[in-house]
This record gives C-alpha cells, structure tokens and sequence, in this order.
C-alpha cells in the first residue's frame, strides 16, 4: 500500500497540527513564480506541481497520509473537455473542499473519484487516481468495487422509496453483509445524527422526513456501506440554513474516521468544514483546471494566485 | 432642484389600472356566453358533444345490458346461472351454468399471464435500463406494432404453430384446439401492453435514485430490480391488471384457438369456451332476438363486464395504495 507523506515547508499552520516541520520540498519542483502569482507571496512560498499547468500548492506542516493521490486526471464527455490534467492530494481522514465557480469541472472531478461518469454515455477519464496502490480509473478495475469503497452523496437527497431502516440497510445487503443489520442500522444512523429523531420509525418511509432528515438519512446509508472515502456533491445547497449547519457539523466528526471531499459553492461553508482546500477554474473555453491547493487557512488567508484571491474576495460569480 | 412626491397622479392611474385588472382576475367571464359568436357557440356545443358522447354511450351499454340480464332472470332463476358448471345454451336441453365459461376464461387469461410477466417485464427492464437508446427507439415501436396485430392472425398463429409444438410435446392425443395453445396466443398479444406501459413507469423513476443506488455499489441488475422496478411497482400492477383485462377481453384468437366446448374443470390440454367465445358464437347464428339464448348472450356479457370493471378498480386500488412518490 502505497503511502504518500505531504511534506512541509511553510510555517502557518493548519488547524490539527500533526508533526513537525522537516524541511523539503516535494520533488524539487520548485520553479519560478507563473506570472499571476502574487510576487509577494512567491516569495519562495509557492511550490508548482507543473510549471506548464500554472496550479500552485502550497505546503504545509502536516504530515497526513493521501487518500488518493490524482495525476494529470484530464475528464471529457464526448469531444468536450470538462477537466484538465489536475494533479492533487486528497489528505487522508481530512475534509476536502473543492471550490470554484459554476463549470469549472468540480463535479466533475468528484464524479471521477467514484468512476460515476461511467453512467454517462460518451464520458471519459484520462491520467490516474491512485486509490490503495491501484489506479481507480483503470478499465480493468471494477467500478463496483470502487463505488463500495468511495460513497457519495449528492446535492439533492435522494433516499429510495422504502422505510428508513430498508434504506440504510440496502448497501450493506447488495455487498453481502452477514453480519448484525440491526445494529448496522443503528450505528449508521447514529453516526448520521439521524438516530434519535427516527429511532421509533424505521417503517416509515425514508421519503416521509424532511429534507435536512433526509439527507442525513443518506449519509447514514452511504456510511452503512462501510467506505473510506465519502464524496459529497453540494450535499447542503437544497437545505436550510439549520439543517445546513447540522451537515457541516456532521461532515467534521465524520472526518474522524472517514476521507471527505465536500464540492460546494458555499465559501463560507468551504471555510468552516474543509481542512483543504482546492480552487478550480475555467478558462475561456470553459475546460476546468486547478489554479491552487492548500490547507484551507491558507487559501482562505493567504492565496498566492492573484485568481484564487479574486474569487475568495467574491470577484468572480 | 425639490423632490419628487412619491404620491402623484400617475401613482393613482397606476394603482386604478391595477385594480382594474385584478377585477378582471377575480371574475374571470368563462360562462359569458354573452360575449359569444355564433361560431363560437357552435365549436362549443360540439366539444361538449364529443366531450360527453363516449360517456353517454358506455351509459346506453350498460343499460342495455341490465335491462335484458333482468328479462334474462325473469325465465331462468339465479341458481341455475350462478350455482351450475354445465353449460349447453344450445342443446334441446338448455343448461347456463356460467361458471364452465368462466373456467375458460381464467385459464386462457392465467395462462397467458404466466407467459406475458415474465417475457413482459423482462422486457420492459431491458428497454428501460440496458438497452442503448439507439435499440429501443428501433424496439419499442416494433413491439407496439405487435399490439396492433389483428388478433385473428393470432388465432391462426396458436393454431398452425402453437398447437402442433403441444403436440408433439404432450403426446399426439391432445386435440388442436386446447387452452394451453389460446393462452399461449394470448399472452403473445398482452406482452406488449406490460412491456410497454412497465417500461413507461420505469423510466419515470428518477435518475437519482439509480445514481443513489450506484454509488453504494450496486450493479446494473441491482440497481434494475432493487431500486427501479420497486420503485416503479404500481404502474407494474397496473399495466399487469390491465393486460389481464385485455386477456379476459379477448375474443377472436381464443373463439378460433380454444375449442368451443365449455368445460368446467378441465385441464389446460382440453379444449374450453370462453365467455368471449360463447358470445361470439351465440350472436352468429340465427338467434331470434326474443329466444332465452339471445337473452342470456346478455347476462354472460354482464358477467363479463362487472369481471374486467372489477379488475380495473382493483389495479387502481394497487396502484394507489402502492404508489412511492419519490419527489
């Protein structure tokens, strides 16, 4: 199992702190500032992943394991272009966040992570995404598998049209769980934050809680499946603001056990639930590429590309 | 330079126009046959006369049908329609025991509800989830088409082709015409009805519950028959109920395949009589039209009638009771 340590360079420090500083740079990739990045914060700060690809990382002083680790992932429905050849960490038992406007391929992206584009007719992946030593987006690795391992939840809840307890028990049941259901059951919803507010109902229909219930209710499923890695696609933007915060708060101790990337168009919500951070763009002809990476607090604070500052600052849609 | 006062004349014709045209809102003119043109009432009487005819006459057919099932009572008591299974309505010695045509009847229509379920809805989560959009655009007009096949040609089908394959594998003393061979025909002609009306009601069912089911990692035949045809189940019930109305319905293919000879009892190799069939085969002769055989084409013909009126408030008891809203 192939195991990546980010390594560290630059003094702020993210929130959860792991170990110290030692001082590297990661493939010795430093090059020369690309010319929208802020002079002042290149000041030996920036590291480029690709000189070509004008995407800065920044570095930091937590040492965390990948989850993923994508190179020069390049996606295309058809003969259009959504993505471009992005190469980023996704730290380990960490909240990812990605961000960006409307179009720049950060669905996209997730939807690779789960090969969930294989659905598409005419959709297509190119480069790698290293999952446990493997690439997930091989032909010849089983979609299945990697869907059973990297759960997802999607932007509108979608619970199936059968009792609470059927719906969290699904997953498990197609993968052949032999174990406790109703204890399966249970913990899931539990670890969902569901629990107590369905615990006498589990006949009635998942369709029949609110819509903040109700995507918890498909966190608990995904979660039920027993995944690594749990992918939420704007899994708070059809909620209210007090559900919303209730799936921020959820997606935080989740992050105790589970890899999570969040997309979302939400800054704020990005600030407060993700310890990293990546900033996707499109370009002119509309083709997704990753200007910047980094623990949150730093792109938040302290973005080096003059874009990611212009649209944290709230200068693009 | 003075500000403007918000209150103006403009602002009153604003709101008097307004007020005008919520008045018109309020009290739409949808009966103001005032307003009228000739014309217009003429286009409107006709709509409501088609409107309103097919109504009118399902009424006059149902009254038909009472009025001569109650002369029918007049001559031969209940019991002898209701509590017998010997039917011989043209024999010297009259017997109208229903049932022996009901038996039929539900054979063929069971028969051929075994064939067209499966075949049916196996079809309907091939179009519906496997099959590229290319190939049903091609397939699903071309089972349709199957339903419009006259349902003669089917008849002749069971009997050419259906028959001598029973035969020859149940033993050569199976006569041609037997139940087995009509419901086999009929249930030929219902698939399309389930396949296509359950393929409708499958392709109805959101696009992200089958991404929800994926994303658990579900395959394709998981995610088919755990997720879609579940959630697609009542308007399967309905389209099951409806074939099956159509299977009790039908007329030419099981009055040509099925035998003429009601039986009650009988197995599916023996030949039967539907109450279609029965009917048939009263109204061809030279029945005088005040005879007890001319009556009872009428009682039989109601007992038909309150059969399939039966089945369609049952699928629609299912399928409302089933029903899974999913939005």
């Amino acid at each position: 199992m192939a195991r990546n340590f980010f390594t560290v360079m630059r003094s702020s420090a993210p929130t959860r702190t792991a170990s110290p500083a030692s001082n590297q740079t990661p493939s010795g990739q430093v090059t020369a500032p690309p010319p929208n990045m802020k002079q002042d914060a290149a000041a030996g700060v920036g590291v480029h992943l690709d000189p070509n690809l004008e995407a800065v990382r920044h570095d930091f002083t937590e040492e965390v394991e990948t989850a993923l680790q994508l190179r020069n992932v390049s996606a295309f429905y058809g003969s259009f272009q959504a993505i471009d050849k992005m190469t980023m960490p996704i730290p380990r038992n960490r909240v990812t966040a990605l961000i960006g406007p409307s179009g720049c391929g950060k669905s996209t992206l997730l939807r690779c992570f789960n090969r969930m584009n294989d659905l598409i007719p005419g959709a297509r992946i190119e480069g790698e995404i290293e999952f446990e030593g493997r690439n997930l987006i091989d032909p010849n690795v089983d979609a299945v598998e990697v869907r059973r391992r990297i759960g997802m939840v999607f932007q509108k809840p979608n619970p199936f049209p059968k009792s609470i307890y059927e719906n969290v028990a699904f997953g498990a049941r197609i993968n052949g769980y032999s174990g406790d259901m109703d204890r399966l059951v249970e913990d899931s919803l539990r670890r969902a934050a569901l629990w107590d507010e369905v615990k006498d109902e589990l006949d009635k229909s998942g369709l029949a809680l609110s819509g903040g219930q109700q995507q918890r209710l498909c966190i608990a499923r995904a979660i039920a499946v027993q995944p690594e890695i749990i992918l939420m696609d704007e899994p708070a933007s059809a909620l209210d603001p007090v559900a919303t915060l209730k799936i921020e708060d959820l997606m935080r101790e989740l992050a105790e056990e589970y890899t999570i990337v969040v997309v979302t168009h939400n800054m704020q919500q990005a600030g407060r639930v993700s310890d990293y951070t990546a900033f996707l763009l499109a370009g002119e002809e509309r083709v997704g590429r990753l200007v910047e990476f980094g623990p949150t607090q730093d792109i938040f604070t302290n973005p080096i590309d003059q874009r990611t500052e212009d649209y944290i600052t709230g200068r693009y849609g | 330079m003075a500000a403007r006062t918000p209150d103006g004349p403009q602002q009153d014709t604003v709101r008097s126009l307004l007020a005008e045209l919520w008045r018109d809102r309020l009290q739409p003119s949808r009966s103001g046959s005032g307003r009228e043109t000739p014309a217009g009432r003429l286009i409107h009487g006709a709509l409501f006369v088609t409107a309103t005819l097919s109504a009118f006459v399902t009424i006059g057919i149902v009254l038909v049908l009472i009025f001569e099932t109650v002369e029918f009572f007049r001559e031969v008591p209940f019991i002898d329609f209701f509590g017998s299974t010997k039917w011989s309505a043209l024999f010297a010695e009259k017997q109208f025991g229903v049932w022996a045509l009901v038996w039929g009847t539900g054979m063929i229509a069971l028969i051929g509800l075994a064939v067209a379920i499966p075949l049916g809805l196996m079809a309907a989560v091939f179009l519906s989830e496997y099959s590229p959009p290319r190939l049903r655009a091609i397939v699903k007009p071309i089972l349709e088409i199957l339903a419009g096949v006259p349902t003669v040609v089917f008849g002749y089908f069971a009997l050419l082709s259906i028959s001598p394959v029973i035969r020859d594998i149940f033993g050569q003393d199976v006569g041609i015409y037997n139940a087995l061979s009509a419901g086999i025909v009929v249930g030929l002609m219902i698939v399309p009805i389930i396949a296509s009306l359950s393929e409708d009601a499958m392709r109805a069912v959101p696009r992200s519950l089958r991404e929800g089911a994926y994303a658990l990692g579900s395959t394709r035949m998981e995610v088919s028959l755990r997720v879609v045809l579940p959630a697609a189940f009542s308007g399967v019930v309905a389209s099951i109920i409806l074939a099956f109305s159509r299977a009790v319905g039908e007329t030419m293919a099981v009055t040509i395949a099925g035998g003429g000879n009601p039986q009650f009892g009988v197995g599916p190799l023996e030949a039967v009589q539907t109450m279609t069939a029965m009917i048939v085969q009263l109204s061809l002769g030279d029945t005088p039209t005040t005879s007890i055989e001319f009556k009872v084409l009428f009682a039989v013909a109601m007992t038909l009638f309150v059969l399939t009126l039966g089945m369609n408030f049952i699928a629609q008891w299912v399928s409302h009771r089933f029903r899974e809203e999913y939005e």
